[in-house]
């Protein structure tokens, strides 16, 4: 299949890619290793939008942090993506490290971020009174935001499907050639071809870039544990609480979701596996001991789940985003070492890289471009007029399956048509949070798999929990027609 | 607004029998809300015999269980509104409901009846590290899969926990074809009854590994096999002790939890040892004219008492109803303490306790031999010799007015040497 760009992975900085080739005339695909759209290092992280201060001034990093933090409140609005400008506040907890927190102060200004300020003491434990009384000062980020990464990448690839790019999924690609102007991608689903190639393979973009460079990169899976606790105690805070970041990353941090819930992590460990995204004793611990620094109150028993998440980190002298044409391989746009704060930098990547493509492929621009996407209907956040009216007209949304989010039958069924659409339980739950409640699925898997089963017309025995093998169910207890 | 006069948020066994003893003490105006498809909540996936030993002297099914109160509540025409879920309640007993068939609606209730039950601790809570692939199950989800939906989740199977949900499921995996290799208990005791021990697990040869618990969980797409350890005495894993056993599927049976989301939006207050509403002799909360019973009350460890309890409810919002509440005098505060973990009710009003009052809790630790005493302002009224008592089965203590006299203000229960 020939088109004019390839984009390798379906994570937020693929789909940023995608949703901005949109606005150009051209033919462009994405390939997706997993199963669904948003399954590696988009889909556990901080979810924060940052406000821009952490990067180094004149670094890619800060460029796309500031842009995309700058993009993103239109950006979620126009295609109805949970975010809130929550603020954030970085923590100082001794008066020797005041220096520190004014340098992030001076580097912040540098890259263009308002508003940022510091805060003593009094006016610390007013803003948030929950924090440890510890803490002397503060640099305080009004900007800081805080975004549902699922929905945000979801709503990027749905957007861009309805421009016109094509999604393959469970495609991972085994080998690159160069034949003429063209690369050639062979997959699990066949082989692909393009002049234009935009890299954004997360934690296997190295490999990707190493298959077409003689200039090779590494990229070292930097593991991130988290834990999420109980909307009950999500009152606790208001804005994202960060310590004073350290050479390993931005710290634990502490921070309210979108959804109300309180979420605390990441640790910073290197490991080998780029698929390793497995939770560890000391990795939680360390997470617990560490957002009690900042919230000594944070109450360990409302945890309703911990998980991993995996960086890309590349490491190298002058810390930052690698983005551009790979060495000696015309055409192949790289998006290696996406990182913190990728998510935050992700819309600007995706426009910079959809621009870099089209001028290569010389696409005018798409003058039928749609900005928007379907509506989505969450009764949940309606009022109850609003709610009785919608239901009269919409009954599917009557129905609650997911009992602890309050999620409906007609918001199931309309994400499993949505395109690119939900096919296993993960992926209804990241774009329905069916599941990510305090039950953690226990009542709403079983009908989340009927319903599944009966929209796609596949077998439950069939569906997965999130791709490949991971079934959910073996078999029938007993064959059909056995001990009738 | 439809007003009624008693609204029942459950149709499981305390809703049931809720509504049944509400009919019967002459509320007409009774509506019973289910979210499910079908009335008799959990016991519709309790297929295995057990019940009723205590209510009808004979053991039936879950499903028989329920069918006895399903078919009284018939007789008496007991309205229950099915796949209508309550969306919220609040202290003036408005509930905004649910469902596709009739879209969202507001109803007022004289009296509300809280019987939404309890749900099962998930993995989440208990921050069991590893990775996160397809085959782990809480035992009742495992239970509705294979029991009402013909769905085999796993065929090697180990359970974590021995609560009763879990060994009811070591049996039934084992009678599906598939195999438990073993049912791990972080504490030194089991939380089951003991009469579901030796009927689910030793009739079977499976074995139960007490002060044992997982430690990692293995596979990435579907789960391939888990870490056990033993634990010492802080309950903390022994290094050096791990071994890693190949399954399928991880069974957790580690706790239930009274579902009272929709009580705390009504500001019903909630008792922090039992997770349920703190309730008087009539089973009321805090909120005038919101009663409560079952699981979401309390966990349960037979379903007989349930019936029994939510009976009481249902006499008492009827009572509400009619006006005939005394206007509250007197309050004797119910304690348990040296081993009694909770009471419930954890109040009592002498004026309106009747004769006397079933007052139900649990100890903190296997005992045996050991008193369970009753003090009343510091006098010791009740010392009974009891050969075994187990965190796993209820305790009960039938409270009489008489032992309160006119001026008692406190009743304290717990468990003593001699």
């Amino acid at each position: 299949m020939q088109y004019d760009v390839l984009v390798v992975g379906a994570g937020v900085v693929g789909c940023a890619t995608a949703m901005e080739l949109g606005k150009y005339s051209l033919r462009a695909a994405v390939i997706e290793a997993g199963e669904d759209v948003c399954t590696g290092t988009s889909k556990a992280n901080s979810a924060i939008v940052h406000a821009g201060f952490d990067a180094r001034p004149g670094s890619l990093m800060a460029r796309f942090n500031v842009e995309g933090s700058h993009a993103m409140p239109k950006l979620c609005e126009r295609l109805q993506v949970p975010f809130r400008r929550c603020g954030a506040l970085v923590l100082c907890f001794d008066e020797a490290d005041r220096p520190g927190l004014e340098e992030l102060l001076l580097r912040g200004v540098k890259n263009g971020v308002h508003g940022l300020r510091i805060v003593e003491r009094g006016e610390l434990h007013e803003l948030e009174p929950n924090v440890s009384p510890e803490a002397v000062a503060a640099l305080y980020a009004p900007t800081s935001g805080i975004v549902c990464p699922f929905e945000l990448t979801c709503a990027m690839a749905e957007n861009a499907a309805r421009n016109g790019v094509e999604f393959f999924f469970d495609a991972r690609v085994e080998r690159i050639a160069r034949e003429g102007e063209l690369w050639t991608l062979e997959t699990a689903r066949g082989s692909f071809e393009a002049p234009v190639v935009v890299n954004a393979a997360g934690l296997h973009s190295a490999e990707l870039n190493n298959m077409v460079s003689e200039k090779k990169l590494t990229v070292t899976p930097r593991k991130g544990e988290y834990m999420l606790l109980d909307k009950k105690v999500g009152h606790m805070l208001s804005r994202t609480v960060f310590q004073l970041p350290t050479k390993m990353g931005k710290g634990v941090l502490v921070t309210p979701t979108v959804h109300g819930n309180l979420l605390m992590g990441p640790t910073a460990v290197d490991v080998q596996d780029p698929e390793a995204t497995n939770t560890t004793a000391a990795g939680l611990e360390s997470v617990m001991q560490k957002a009690r620094k900042s919230v000594p109150t944070l109450p360990g028993n409302r945890t309703i789940t911990s998980f991993a998440g995996l960086r890309a980190h590349v490491e190298r002298e002058e810390h930052d985003f690698i983005i551009g044409e790979a060495e000696g391989a015309p055409g192949f746009l790289n998006a290696v070492g996406i990182e913190s704060p990728g998510l935050s930098a992700a819309p600007a990547i995706g426009a910079f890289l959809a621009e870099s493509a089209a001028y290569l492929v010389s696409a005018p621009v798409n003058k039928k471009y749609d900005s928007t996407r379907p509506e989505v209907y969450r009764p949940n956040e309606m009022t109850v007029e609003e709610r009785a009216a919608f239901v009269a007209e919409h009954p599917l949304y009557g129905s609650i399956i997911c009992r602890c989010e309050q999620v409906t039958e007609g918001e199931i069924v309309d994400a499993i048509h949505r395109v690119p659409g939900a096919r296993s339980l993960d992926g209804v739950k990241r774009r329905t949070r069916a599941g990510m409640g305090r039950c953690q699925a226990g009542f709403c898997s079983p009908r989340v798999l009927e319903i599944l089963s009966r929209e796609l017309g596949v077998p439950q025995e069939q569906l997965t929990k999130s791709g490949g093998a991971s079934f959910p169910i073996v078999g029938k207890t007993r064959k059909d027609g056995e001990n009738a | 607004m439809n007003t009624y006069d008693i609204v029942i948020i459950g149709a499981g066994p305390a809703g049931l029998a809720a509504a049944i003893a509400a009919k019967e003490a002459g509320v007409d105006d009774v509506l019973v809300i289910e979210r499910d498809s079908v009335p008799g909540g959990i016991l519709n996936q309790c297929i295995h015999n057990g019940f009723g030993l205590h209510t009808f002297r004979e053991e039936l099914t879950g499903p028989e269980y329920a069918a006895r109160f399903l078919s009284r509540a018939g007789e008496l025409g007991v309205a229950i509104r099915l796949s209508t879920m309550v969306l919220s309640l609040s202290n003036e007993r408005v509930l905004t409901v649910t469902s596709r068939e009739r879209g969202v609606e507001q109803l007022r209730a004289r009296a509300v009846i809280l019987a939404m039950g309890c749900r099962e601790r998930p993995r989440g809570a208990l921050n069991i590290p590893g990775y996160r692939p397809a085959g782990i199950y809480s035992a009742g989800t495992a239970q509705r899969l294979v029991n009402l939906e013909g769905f085999l989740p796993g065929r090697e199977v180990v359970i974590l926990g021995s609560g009763d949900i879990g060994l009811i499921m070591a049996r039934r995996m084992t009678l599906e074809g598939a195999h438990v290799r073993c049912v791990a208990e972080l504490l030194p005791y089991s939380g089951g009854l003991k009469r579901n021990i030796v009927q689910c697990l030793h009739d079977y040869g499976i074995p139960l590994l007490l002060s044992h618990t997982v430690v990692d969980i293995h596979g990435r797409e579907r789960l391939e096999g888990v870490t056990l350890a033993e634990v010492g005495a802080d309950r903390k894993p022994v290094p050096g002790s791990e071994k890693y056993i190949p399954c399928d599927t991880l069974l957790l049976s580690v706790g239930l939890l009274p579902e009272n989301e929709l009580s705390e939006g009504a500001e019903v207050m909630l008792d922090r040892v039992t997770g349920g509403p703190a309730v008087n002799e009539s089973l009321e909360t805090n909120v005038p004219g919101i009663f409560a019973c079952g699981n979401v009350l309390h966990v349960h460890d037979l379903v007989d008492y349930v019936s029994e309890e939510a009976a009481r409810a249902g006499k008492a919002a009827a009572r509400f109803v009619r006006g005939g509440t005394p206007k509250s005098t007197r309050v004797v505060k119910l304690t348990g303490r040296d081993g009694v973990r909770y009471t419930v009710p954890q109040t009592v009003r002498p004026a309106a306790m009747g004769e006397s009052v079933v007052v139900r809790f649990r100890v903190a630790n296997p005992y045996y031999g050991k008193y369970l005493s009753c003090y009343v302002d510091g006098k010791r009224i009740s010392h009974r010799k009891k050969p075994i008592m187990a965190p796993g089965e209820m305790e009960s203590f039938t409270l009489t007015r008489e032992a309160l006299g006119e001026s008692a203000q406190e009743v304290v229960f717990c468990v003593e040497e001699e």
